[in-house]
């Protein structure tokens, strides 16, 4: 299987393809979760300002997993912040569709004082659930992400591991079909990290989410995305992107992951060195 | 369906692997033994004490043992133990232990409202907030005069000065933990759905409590001395004597055994709170995986 055929060229007459100046490509013709059009961030006022993000358009589908990588100074971070409603374009526009949006970050930011269960029914709380509905629909979910019988653990009492699956309990309940992912495994140690990719894939397969999953890791993001988005460095704009084919499970040793791991590798060297000049 | 069962095996493999063992593990009699290993440090100091008092005691001796203003400690002892016999004591403890209690949580409640204040109005901050800090390097001792010219020689003065005194360790010790709560916590609140009040009632609250805590402790302190000052220089005339009147008889009676008696008394008492607030101090952090390395 040779390498080339990872790459993606844009597929022909993509719908709606035509609202993105920038062509930025690969638009999945399924109803997008998150639709960033058009969007600029500047940072400062004047001769000081900084361009974070530059005319960077971007879709994910219902259902899609989208990984975005880049070097340092690609905006990953503003990007998610625009999404998640913490941060205000300059200009363009972001659509969610009316989605729920969970977020996980590279640190679980559980709240220490509280128990494991405590934790996700926080998080339901915050929606609203009746008292006598949490209880059950937190062990659900901790039960969704292998936690069972952890409930009353404190988040101190728990390895990396489990508490970002705790963290993405957490997540789940905030009845998310739209997640987003901030380095959420890059705190953790590779072998632990096989094993969440394995968890998040089934996860997210089971409940139909849609993720845009930001890494620094390359072979992470060849593991887990459908379609691998590499940004340019200061300021951020689509570069390239890879459709994976789903083609059975996929492992972070195969062959496959491995080749497409450095075709994204090479484009995002040459990006580095155009910063180096 | 064998790729969905053998991840989900290993990965409760794993997290067993990884919980500490040690974590879960009770040992009999594990209380009783720490308790003496916390105990018997504290035996041997008071040990040298009264073997140091005893000997400059015998140094002292000439033979003559109601001259001598220096009493043996157990002497002291026995004569405190005689006191606790009586009324009076305890009606002085009570008399200063009410004080303490009263002036305390006014220092409680005008120490934590100005520290929610504080802490959510950044001009009042600007305002105040290095005030509260100065207020804190103030000697209590200082308003006793200011106290007394305004409420005159009463249990108010007292008050005043104790809620003076700890107010600022309060309100201090809340704008620190409101100060320090982790911007990524507020961020995960905020994705959660938490505002405003949810915001500070779910999060910024329990997440500023060891710094609260640690300021209600410093400030236990702070309104302890100032009421034992308090009761040293405003003397009350016509009520029930308090500890501090009767270190001030003792003081006109040359009685050192009677005054080293009433000291104990008061060493204990403040002994006793700050123990209830370090026990306080301890379990929140060690609920929270903050006491890392230390036995618990």
């Amino acid at each position: 299987m040779s390498l080339t055929q990872w790459r993606d060229t844009p597929p022909e007459p993509a719908p709606g393809a035509s609202a993105f100046p920038n062509g930025a490509s690969a638009t999945v013709a399924a109803p997008a979760a998150i639709r960033l059009t058009d969007v600029s961030k500047v940072y400062g006022r004047g001769p000081g300002a900084v361009l974070a993000v530059d005319h960077l358009s971007l879709t994910v589908g219902k259902g899609e997993f989208v990984c975005l990588v880049g070097a340092s100074g690609c905006g990953k971070s503003t990007l998610l912040s625009i999404i998640a409603g913490f941060d205000s374009v300059t200009t363009g526009q972001v659509a969610t569709g009316g989605h729920r949006i969970g977020m996980m970050f590279q640190e679980p930011a559980l709240f220490p004082w509280l128990t494991a269960q405590r934790n996700v029914e926080l998080a339901l709380r915050a929606r609203r659930i009746p008292k006598h509905d949490r209880r059950r629909r937190s062990a659900e979910l901790l039960e969704t992400v292998h936690l069972t019988g952890f409930g009353d653990k404190r988040p101190h009492e728990l390895s990396g591991g489990m508490r970002q699956r705790v963290a993405m309990a957490r997540a789940l309940a905030q009845d998310a079909d739209v997640l987003l992912m901030d380095e959420p495994f890059g705190a953790l140690d590779a072998m632990t990290r096989d094993l969440l990719h394995d968890e998040l894939e089934r996860i997210c397969a089971e409940r139909a989410l849609s993720v845009l999953f930001v890494t620094h890791n390359v072979r992470e993001a060849a593991r887990l995305g459908d379609r691998v988005v590499v940004l340019s460095s200061r300021p951020g704009r689509v570069i390239e992107e890879y459709l994976v084919p789903r083609t059975g499970p996929r492992r972070i040793d195969s062959v496959q992951v491995a080749g497409l791991a450095s075709t994204i590798t090479d484009r995002l060297r040459e990006e580095m060195r155009r910063h180096g000049n | 369906m064998a790729t969905r069962t053998e991840p989900s095996s290993a990965i409760t493999g794993l997290d067993s692997l990884e919980l500490d063992p040690a974590q879960t593990r009770t040992e009999p009699g594990r209380l009783a033994r720490r308790s003496w290993a916390a105990l018997w440090p504290k035996l041997i100091a008071i040990a040298i004490v009264l073997a140091a008092w005893q000997l400059f005691y015998l140094r002292n001796y000439h033979g003559d043992t109601a001259s001598g203003l220096v009493k043996s400690p157990g002497y002291t002892l026995w004569l405190l133990g005689q006191q606790l016999q009586h009324a009076q004591l305890w009606q002085a403890i009570a008399v200063t232990v009410r004080t303490a209690v009263i002036g305390y949580a006014l220092a409680l409640l005008i120490g934590s409202a100005i520290g929610a204040l504080v802490s959510r109005i950044p001009p009042l901050r600007a305002a105040v907030g290095s005030i509260i800090s100065g207020l804190q390097t103030m000697p209590s001792i200082a308003w006793f005069p200011f106290a007394i010219i305004l409420f005159g020689v009463t249990t108010s003065a007292i008050l005043f000065v104790m809620a003076l005194g700890a107010a600022p360790s309060i309100a201090n010790g809340l704008i620190t933990g409101v100060d320090y709560t982790p911007p990524l916590l507020l961020r995960a609140g905020r994705t959660m759905g938490l505002h405003r009040i949810a915001l500070y009632r779910h999060l910024i609250l329990p997440a500023s409590l060891p710094a609260y805590v640690a300021g209600l402790k410093q400030g236990w302190a702070f309104s302890w001395r100032s009421l034992m000052a308090g009761e040293l220089l405003v003397l009350i005339i016509g009520q029930a004597p308090s500890l501090g009147i009767l270190l001030n008889t003792a003081q006109d009676n040359q009685d050192l055994s009677g005054a080293i008696g009433v000291m104990i008394v008061i060493l204990v008492i403040g002994i006793v709170v700050d123990t209830v607030f370090t026990k306080v101090d301890l379990t929140i952090r060690r609920r929270r995986g903050l006491l890392v390395g230390t036995q618990s």
